[in-house]
């Protein structure tokens, strides 16, 4: 019988104190180890995640609305006979500019209602202000005409100092051209309407007032001493509008009036020559019954908005056709309530702008992005004045009972949209809706234009050209290695093929564009004559290798045909590169890249998808070659035996057996490759030119969405749209190798499970 | 025996053929490309003979030219006529050789494309002598006299052996100049600025007692004394340095005086043996490897990229191979096989596929505007405004090629795990080892050579990837190394240089890449050699730890 032994094994005790304590201890290390790696290994893993958390975190702010919160509300008794015409906000919005009809100028606090100061303009006795306008390039300088048609130009400015470390903004009132009046209205009765345009050589004012338009030019001398400026007046003559005026606009650019006439009249007036005006043409505004309400320039001064009766509002710019001829074209329209508009209200430094209306809605919108972000019920009155201040982050809204409210607008990315991320956008002087990437531009007036569809083009057009390259050679020769090579030589392809991977892409890249590059350029029918001669020099020399007398033909053993093809494939790439100079002065006159470009009209680049092709092709076909090599190699050998000895040939055993079972795992290596292709950041920036192009052609460049982060990534400013849409394309990158590689990690495994059953 | 054609179609031998020319095809490029590497980049080190040569274009005043051959290459008659040059209506095709005739001061630019049919007379002097320079490029001229102090004291023939003494004089001084500007005056600067920091630090804190101050205040001024010695020495070594100087005539005839001070290396290739060339080329490696470089990164060496490359690659694998290795462990050892594993392991895989392009923004987002600005704000507030974590720099690279490089410790340390056999785990807990032993003291020692595999694997990769570091960390020429004497030693925020980045930068944003071409190939040569052995290693450890549980499993 079995006795226990250590029961009676005397002086050996495993229970005393100092063994249970140390048995503890292990223990205790025992489960701060379970622990220790359970914590760690699960925060790898959490790690992992965080990737894909953080890019959604930075992305997810592009689209959200926008918000308004109210500060405060105030309420002051507006002066009848004085009403306020015109009121503006500072760059900190802690002042707000108003202006009356008796040419008051009075600062006032944003916050209370309260007035800091007070100004008034120098208007000759017993007149008042009846029309007032701002430049439409500078909102700074403003036009105010009067009940004698004449108009004064006043500017407003903001001096910020800071005493005991305290912000102080003072005003500055200025006149740019004098203090005195000039003269608009001939017949000196009041200007109903009023538009200003200011540039470097002319102030253009237009006015309108009792049923007749003014125009006075004043062209601008500067003396070369004192710098001073003197006007030259002349005035202008315009064509004559039908109809009751409504609005009236000069472009900043001086070439256009746009003159808004009866319930939905626009006359466009061309203004480039002063001396000879004439009507382009009269379009209708809106196709039903709708009466226009409002019109204003969106930022920039090319496009119209215009807010008509039932809530809808339209932009509107001038668009050249083929003909070189000039009409104004619908963009785009937006909505806000089914009320008339009250006003429209233009950011200073975006293209978007809020709408107000009758019953008190507020809307904000974005133009080329076609969104709309916001629309609240800010008053129950209709709104009277609503201001927004320069940085679009403070609104001032005033309604007919008085009351006004000072609300703050969080709107951070507007100009993004799914839309204008992916689709066509008619930007502003465009002939017809694009895609365009061009995120920064060196003049401030720019609008940048983010639409990554040009990239996600070449990424997937170099993905493309690469796995042109890389499939057939990567597959036929995983085909070649795992199954009809000899294992002697299988065992040296395989590491060669491997270092091929860990080949550091920067090189790949930088022999591309600095090596392959130039000599692609140099010898291009000699690279087209690789793709015919080298076949072919393979088949010819297959055919007499297997025309050869046994005893010659078995001195190489099976499986090692591959080598013999080396010295083959050198010779014969060889001939075709020689031929290059000769086929190049036989068939393309000399060179080929003229040729292309003058007879067939396809434009070159030196760094084209071609040398990115063959570079990334390089790359990529190592990831594919190991797979796929792995997964014929894996089908059971009793199935290609029992194919062979049915009769058939080692080539149809191949095809109907080997690679029909393999091809799932051969689909997920080129899944794979693909996603290594698309990712690729070195190779591309390196041997393309990175122009965001939208065009197919093999010898032109393109920019990746991988390149296009590696290139602007480093001087985008954090937090802004651009800096938001760039870590968008990193996402798009993650996702769409998540996916592609997962999807092909599950045919594998299935594969794997497939073969176990085997 | 010959076989008729369609028979041989039909037996299927064409394909055949065909996938084996696929693979030879794919042998040819990887050799190839590595010997076009290993060709350029070698080459680049071999003094080249200097050809003097008369080159009369058709219609145009002869002139000399000189200059190493650096291309050949051969261009259509057509593309020549069209660029406006006189060539003969008879000729198809024309060589034209690339010339590096140097002297940019002189010439505006350190190349020419020449017409080999118009070189005449060519001859190789003995006497011309090539100079590396410190700015301006190389030189190529004959040497006519030296100066010292602006007299003539060799002139002739003796002119050459004297000039290379005085060459090295000024070389040893230059070493001299070079230890105080960068060791010793970094060292006070580097003292200076932690003053600074000290003293924003204490009125930040509000301990800005006058005691202290004044403290800092006379340690400050024990700081500039020592500079004001340092500028002296400097001065003294700066007008021995400038004494010497010498004439040369250019190939065209023009005289230049320079300072010789400004000559990095002199030579007379035409009149160099063979061991003389032998022992150049060890001598230019060597400079290659553990120079600085000169003229905006195009001249000199490599050893700044080189030493930022292994620093952070060091780096890296401190932070990867704990994790790595914890994460392999726990989905191996302590995790319950089932679908939240194979989720992970999806996840992990996936992981190794996504570009690398990602991990740089995440890298630049999290890690540096994220969390790099509220370290800044906890512990280096006295810097501020001027971030110290809250910018690229080494930390943040190697974390993010941590991150990066992370599936392939995990996916390597497994597959190690999984080959050991669990006999061997079962005969350790048997003998009454808890699990947390068995792994530390059976499991882990088995498994060291598949993580030493994975840990090759990934710094192979790290050393190679680009893309994420021009995000997270590298810039083109660093001010100073990452690690030097001054405290705290080791700088983990500062930015560093890297081979990679090197090659991207000198290729393509240099403004010589004709004159910088060599040297990239050069560098991409140490790349490929450096990655090459770490995978070849990685490979044949794999092998040796496959050979050795094969025994064990029986």
């Amino acid at each position: 019988m079995y006795q226990p032994i250590i029961e009676d094994s005397p002086g050996v005790d495993y229970n005393s104190p100092a063994l249970q304590r140390h048995k503890s201890l292990r223990f205790l290390k025992d489960h701060l180890a379970r622990w220790g790696v359970a914590v760690g290994g699960l925060g790898v893993i959490v790690a992992i995640l965080l990737i894909f958390i953080y890019l959604l975190y930075e992305v997810v702010p592009l689209f959200k609305s926008a918000e308004i919160q109210e500060q405060t509300t105030w309420t002051q008794q507006q002066d009848r006979s004085s009403p306020t015409l015109y009121q503006s906000m500072e760059e900190q919005a802690e002042l707000a500019l108003n202006v009356s009809a008796t040419g008051t100028l009075s600062f006032t606090s944003t916050q209370t209602g309260e007035q800091k100061h007070n100004f008034s303009l120098p208007l000759p006795a017993g007149t008042r202000i009846t029309s007032i306008t701002e430049d439409t390039a500078n909102a700074s300088v403003l036009a105010a005409g009067l009940n004698n048609g004449q108009v004064i130009i006043f500017k407003h400015d903001y001096k910020i100092t800071w005493p005991d470390d305290q912000r102080l903004i003072t005003p500055v009132v200025s006149y740019p051209y004098g203090q005195e009046t000039l003269d608009l209205i001939t017949s000196n009765t009041s200007a109903e309407l009023l538009s200003l345009s200011d540039n470097e050589d002319q102030l253009l004012i237009t006015g309108y007032s009792s049923g007749q338009l003014y125009m006075t030019a004043f062209t601008k001398e500067e003396d070369f001493l004192t710098e001073e400026v003197t006007l030259e007046k002349s005035s202008v003559t315009l064509p004559v509008i039908a109809g009751e005026v409504k609005s009236i606009l000069i472009d900043p650019e001086q070439h256009w009036l746009y003159v808004q006439s009866g319930s939905d009249r626009l006359s466009m007036i061309n203004i480039n020559n002063i001396n000879q005006t004439n009507l382009l043409s009269e379009i209708d505004l809106t196709t039903g019954s709708e009466k226009v309400q409002v019109m204003t320039f969106l930022l920039g001064g090319s496009s119209l908005l215009i807010g008509d009766d039932s809530g809808n509002i339209s932009q509107w710019f001038m668009v050249r056709n083929d003909q070189n001829e000039w009409h104004l074209e619908r963009i785009r329209d937006f909505k806000l309530e089914n009320a008339p508009i009250t006003q429209i209200v233009t950011e200073h430094r975006r293209k978007g702008f809020l709408a107000a209306d009758v019953l008190g809605n507020v809307g904000v919108f974005y133009t080329t992005a076609e969104r709309t972000l916001l629309t609240e019920t800010l008053s129950d009155n209709s709104i009277e004045q609503l201001t927004i201040s320069p940085r679009s982050n403070y609104l001032l809204l005033r309604d007919s009972e008085g009351s006004t409210r000072f609300f703050s607008l969080e709107n951070e990315h507007p100009e993004v949209s799914m839309s204008a991320l992916w689709g066509e956008v008619w930007y502003e002087s465009y002939q017809e809706p694009e895609y365009v990437w061009q995120s920064s531009a060196s003049n401030n007036d720019f609008e940048p234009k983010l639409s990554l569809t040009p990239l996600a083009f070449g990424t997937l057009k170099a993905a493309f050209y690469a796995m042109l390259l890389a499939t057939p050679l990567a597959i036929a020769g995983a085909i070649y290695t795992a199954y009809f090579m000899a294992p002697g030589m299988r065992r040296k392809v395989k590491p060669v093929i491997e270092l091929m991977e860990a080949l550091p892409t920067v090189i790949l890249g930088f022999l591309a564009g600095l090596w392959l590059a130039p000599l692609i350029e140099s010898n291009l029918p000699g690279i087209f004559a690789l793709l015919i001669f080298v076949p072919l020099g393979i088949l010819l020399f297959a055919f007499f290798w297997d025309s050869l007398p046994g005893h010659i033909r078995h001195s190489i053993p099976e499986g090692w045909q591959a080598a013999l093809l080396i010295p083959v494939i050198i010779i014969s790439g060889g001939v075709a590169m020689g031929m290059n100079g000769v086929l190049e002065t036989v068939m393309f006159g000399g060179d080929m890249r003229t040729w292309l470009t003058t007879e067939l009209g396809i434009p070159y680049d030196q760094r084209n998808a071609l040398v990115v092709g063959l570079a990334m092709g390089f790359a990529v076909i190592p990831t594919i070659f190991s797979i796929a090599e792995d997964s014929i190699f894996s089908v059971p050998k009793h199935l290609s035996y029992g194919s062979l000895a049915l009769g058939a040939t080692p080539w149809q055993t191949l095809m109907r057996v080997v690679l029909l079972t393999a091809s799932p795992g051969i689909f997920s290596a080129v899944m794979i490759g693909m996603g290594r292709a698309v990712g690729e950041t070195m190779i591309v920036l390196m041997a393309t030119g990175n122009t965001p192009i939208m065009d197919a052609n093999i010898f032109e460049g393109m920019r990746t969405l991988a390149a296009n982060i590696a290139v602007e990534m480093p001087e985008s400013e954090v937090g802004s749209s651009h800096y938001r849409i760039l870590f968008l394309a990193a996402l798009v990158l993650f996702l769409f190798t998540f996916v592609v590689n997962t999807a092909a990690e599950i045919i594998r495994h299935r594969l794997r499970k497939k073969y176990s059953s085997l | 025996m010959s076989i008729s054609v369609k028979a041989w179609y039909k037996s299927g031998s064409p394909w055949v053929w065909l996938n084996a020319g696929a693979v030879a095809i794919c042998v040819i490029l990887v050799v190839g490309l590595l010997s076009l590497i290993a060709v350029r980049g070698l080459g680049h080190f071999w003094p080249g003979q200097i050809l003097v040569a008369e080159y009369s274009v058709p219609g145009q005043t002869t002139r000399i030219v000189a200059g190493e051959i650096a291309d050949v290459e051969e261009v259509s008659a057509n593309r020549l006529q069209s660029a406006g040059m006189p060539i003969p209506k008879s000729m198809d095709i024309l060589e034209r050789n690339l010339l590096k005739v140097g002297n940019r001061d002189v010439n505006g630019s350190d190349f020419a494309w020449v017409i080999d049919l118009w070189l005449e007379n060519r001859r190789y002097p003995e006497n011309i002598m090539a100079l590396e320079r410190r700015e301006w490029g190389n030189f190529y001229g004959y040497l006519k006299t030296i100066k010292q102090d602006g007299s003539i004291v060799a002139e002739g023939d003796s002119a050459w052996p004297e000039f290379q003494k005085r060459l090295q004089r000024t070389l040893d001084i230059y070493e001299e100049i070079y230890a105080i500007e960068k060791h010793d005056i970094g060292a006070i600067n580097s003292k200076l600025e932690r003053l600074r920091l000290e003293q924003r630090g204490l009125e930040l804190s509000g301990n800005d007692t006058p005691a202290k101050l004044a403290d800092i205040k006379i340690r400050r001024q024990v700081f500039n004394a020592e500079y004001k010695i340092l500028e002296n020495k400097l001065g003294d070594f700066y007008v021995e340095f400038n004494r010497d100087s010498f004439i040369a005539t250019t190939i065209g005839g023009d005289e230049i005086e320079q300072s010789i001070a400004k000559v990095v290396r002199a030579y007379q290739p035409n009149s160099m043996n063979l061991i003389d060339k032998i022992g150049f080329y060890i001598d230019k490696i060597g400079e290659f490897v553990s120079d600085d470089p000169r003229e905006a990164n195009t001249e000199g060496g490599v050893f700044p990229a080189i030493f930022g490359t292994v620093m952070m690659v060091i780096l890296m694998s401190i932070i990867v191979t704990p994790f790595g290795v914890i994460a392999a462990v726990y989905l191996r050892e302590y995790a319950s096989q089932g679908w939240l594993t194979r989720v992970i392991r999806v996840a992990v895989n996936n992981l190794a596929g996504v570009p690398s392009i990602v991990y740089g923004v995440f890298g630049l987002g999290f890690f540096i505007y994220f969390a790099g600005s509220q370290i800044d704000q906890l512990f280096f507030q006295e810097a501020l405004p001027a971030p110290t974590f809250g910018t690229p720099g080494l930390l943040w690279a190697s974390i993010t090629l941590a991150l990066l490089t992370l599936p392939v410790v995990i996916v390597a340390t497994e597959e190690g795990l999984s080959r050991i056999p669990s006999s061997v785990r079962e005969g350790s807990l048997a003998l009454g080892a808890t699990k947390a032993e068995t792994l530390w003291r059976v499991v882990l020692p088995m498994a060291s050579p598949a993580m030493m595999t994975g840990l090759i694997l990934a710094v192979a990769r790290a050393a190679g990837e680009v893309a994420p570091l021009m995000l997270v960390g590298v810039v083109k020429l660093a001010p100073s190394l990452p690690v030097d004497a001054n405290y705290p030693f080791l700088h983990l925020d500062q930015k560093f240089m890297h081979l990679g980045f090197h090659i991207y930068d000198v290729g393509f944003q240099s403004p010589n890449v004709e004159a910088a071409r060599p040297l990239v190939y050069a560098t991409a040569l140490l790349l490929v050699v450096v990655i090459a052995v770490l995978n070849l290693s990685a490979v044949s450890i794999r092998n040796s730890l496959r050979e050795k549980y094969k025994n064990l499993e029986v």
